[in-house]
């Protein structure tokens, strides 16, 4: 797997909603061979601490040799990102990992969770380069409207069907994103493209696995290199009887190739 | 060389760094059967460190022949396999398997990972335990024998004695420092584990005085590691008495990283007017 590393200049910074930023930076390398659900490992900073590079999926390539991540502020390297100034240089490795593989001749739908639903946006601009818009449906979830409501409309702008669901209500219905996927119309084949936290990705694997839909779901886990060295991202396999890893194996995988605990 | 279990079998960074320039690529360590490894979460970071408790993942020998060492023959630079086992035995059987491929320069013996619950670490804090594993991989390895020492002893001195007095032909040193890290969120330690190996810069002047001390020691060549992320810190470490170094964590942060120290320590050759880098080694110790 060809992996490159880029001084990648920061293009541009914004911030989408309270602690959630995007950040374009002009990675041409790794822009031309990225695929949906890879991920790229990003150094925050000169320093030794924090130490490790930080994962996050491309949550976009554009125009321009761009790549584009958008992460949530969680901790010390998170937030050293958010303060980059345009026109500093990211270093970065990519494009690390098994992406989304786009199903053939199916209803895809793009089930998203709070900042998880990064990479779906790349997914769905891969998707409707060879399918009609409207065999696309975005289903979104998140705590609360704030997470959410910009990111929602991002994909409105795409030209897609997006339906929201919020824990506490204040963005389309109050419940879980599996909620949404109680009502879903079957006439194709569907698949199920799923990010975000663990709990969401269990439930909506186990929805699946009820409805003999297909799902592919991106898991997070800590790691240190991305390059299949530490070993650290380990993930059961379905049969208990081992450890795939998210850096090589993943982070996209079948539902059903992993144990859900 | 780049140290054990932070560089796959060379192939993970093939496309990334010029495997050809490095002194030596240590292969993630192997023993006889594969191993699954312990439960996630695996690692945790820390202040300029990390934590890990990996529990020496690995294809195990057969695979390790069959899927991993046809990339490493095409490869000039000279191999080192690390070796781990539960028994004397099986370091045994390991170092006769190994002694037949050419391809394997040495052996490094691993007496020292943290993060498993028999044998390993009893290997390494034990001087007579230590010394028998020694003996045995020696008499089935004709080439060169490395044992890698551990730091969680009270002196380090008393295993590297007896090491070499087993026959062994250098040392590398040190693995990881145990230690852990605990969520205060989730009251619950980081790792799944509970305890791991601290690695990174945070250890660097452990390992340093640990090298000092067996180098006052033992007079078999030593190879330090320990954190060592910038040429500045491989030379302290040649200043101290290391022959060698080994690059561990730092090729998770910088995966170019090796082979920028072994340019950086050139570059500081020439500055100062220093004809070898063996006119380094143990430079600090002598008055």
């Amino acid at each position: 797997m060809q992996v490159y590393k880029e001084l990648a200049e920061i293009i541009r910074r914004e911030q989408v909603a309270e602690d959630i930023y995007r950040l374009t930076v002009k990675a041409p390398d790794i822009a031309a061979a990225s695929k949906p659900g890879q991920f790229v490992m990003v150094r925050t900073g000169e320093g030794l601490d924090p130490l490790l590079r930080r994962p996050f999926s491309v949550h976009q390539v554009a125009e321009g040799g761009m790549v584009q991540i958008l992460f949530k502020v969680i901790g010390k390297g998170t937030q050293a990102l958010a303060n980059m100034e345009v026109g500093r240089k990211l270093d970065v490795l990519g494009p690390i990992g098994r992406g989304f593989t786009i199903a053939d001749d199916s209803q895809h739908f793009l089930v998203g969770g709070g900042i998880g639903i990064a990479p779906l946006f790349f997914l769905a601009r891969r998707i409707l380069k060879k399918s009609e818009a409207f065999s696309i449906r975005v289903l979104l979830g998140a705590r609360t409207k704030d997470e959410i409501a910009a990111l929602a409309d991002d994909f409105k702008g795409m030209g897609l069907v997006v339906d929201t669901i919020t824990e506490d209500g204040s963005l389309g219905k109050q419940g879980l994103v599996t909620d949404l996927m109680a009502d879903l119309q079957q006439e194709k084949p569907v698949m199920i493209y799923g990010c975000g936290p663990y709990p969401m990705l269990r439930a909506v694997a186990k929805t699946c696995r009820e409805n003999s839909w297909g799902c592919q779901v991106s898991l997070e886990t800590m790691m240190a290199c991305g390059l299949a060295a530490c070993l650290g991202c380990a993930v059961l396999r379905a049969d208990m009887k081992g450890y795939v890893h998210a850096c090589k194996d993943g982070p996209v995988f079948d539902a059903d190739d992993v144990a859900w605990l | 060389m780049t140290a054990s279990g932070t560089f796959g079998y060379g192939e993970e960074f093939g496309s990334l760094v010029n495997l050809h320039r490095l002194g030596a690529i240590i292969a993630k360590g192997i023993s006889l059967l594969p191993r699954q490894g312990n439960p996630p979460p695996r690692i945790a970071e820390t202040a300029c460190g990390m934590l890990n408790a990996i529990g020496l993942e690995n294809v195990g020998l057969e695979r390790f022949f069959s899927e991993k060492l046809s990339f490493l023959r095409g490869i000039d630079t000279p191999l080192i396999v690390n070796i781990l086992g539960d028994t004397i035995e099986d370091y045994q059987q390991l170092a006769k398997r190994l002694n037949d491929e050419e391809k394997v320069a040495a052996v490094e013996v691993n007496i020292s990972c943290p993060n498993v619950k028999q044998g390993g670490v009893a290997f390494g804090t034990d001087p007579d335990m230590a010394h028998a594993v020694t003996k045995a991989v020696c008499q089935h390895f004709s080439r060169p024998v490395i044992v890698k020492l551990s730091p969680n002893v009270t002196d380090i001195t008393l295993v590297a004695r007896a090491v070499e007095e087993a026959g062994a032909d250098g040392l590398s040193l040190i693995n990881t420092v145990l230690g852990m890290a605990i969520d205060i969120e989730s009251c619950r330690p980081k790792l799944a584990n509970t305890f791991g190996g601290l690695s990174g810069p945070a250890i660097k002047p452990i390992a340093l005085r640990m090298v000092w001390q067996v180098a006052g020691s033992v007079s078999i060549p030593i190879i330090g590691i320990g954190g060592i992320t910038t040429p500045e810190d491989a030379i302290e470490f040649l200043l101290a008495g290391a022959t060698a170094i080994q690059v561990g964590t730092a090729n998770f942060i910088n995966p170019q990283a090796t082979e920028e120290i072994i340019q950086g320590i050139g570059t500081y050759l020439e500055k100062n007017g220093i004809a070898s880098v063996e006119d380094l080694i143990g430079k600090a110790r002598r008055v």
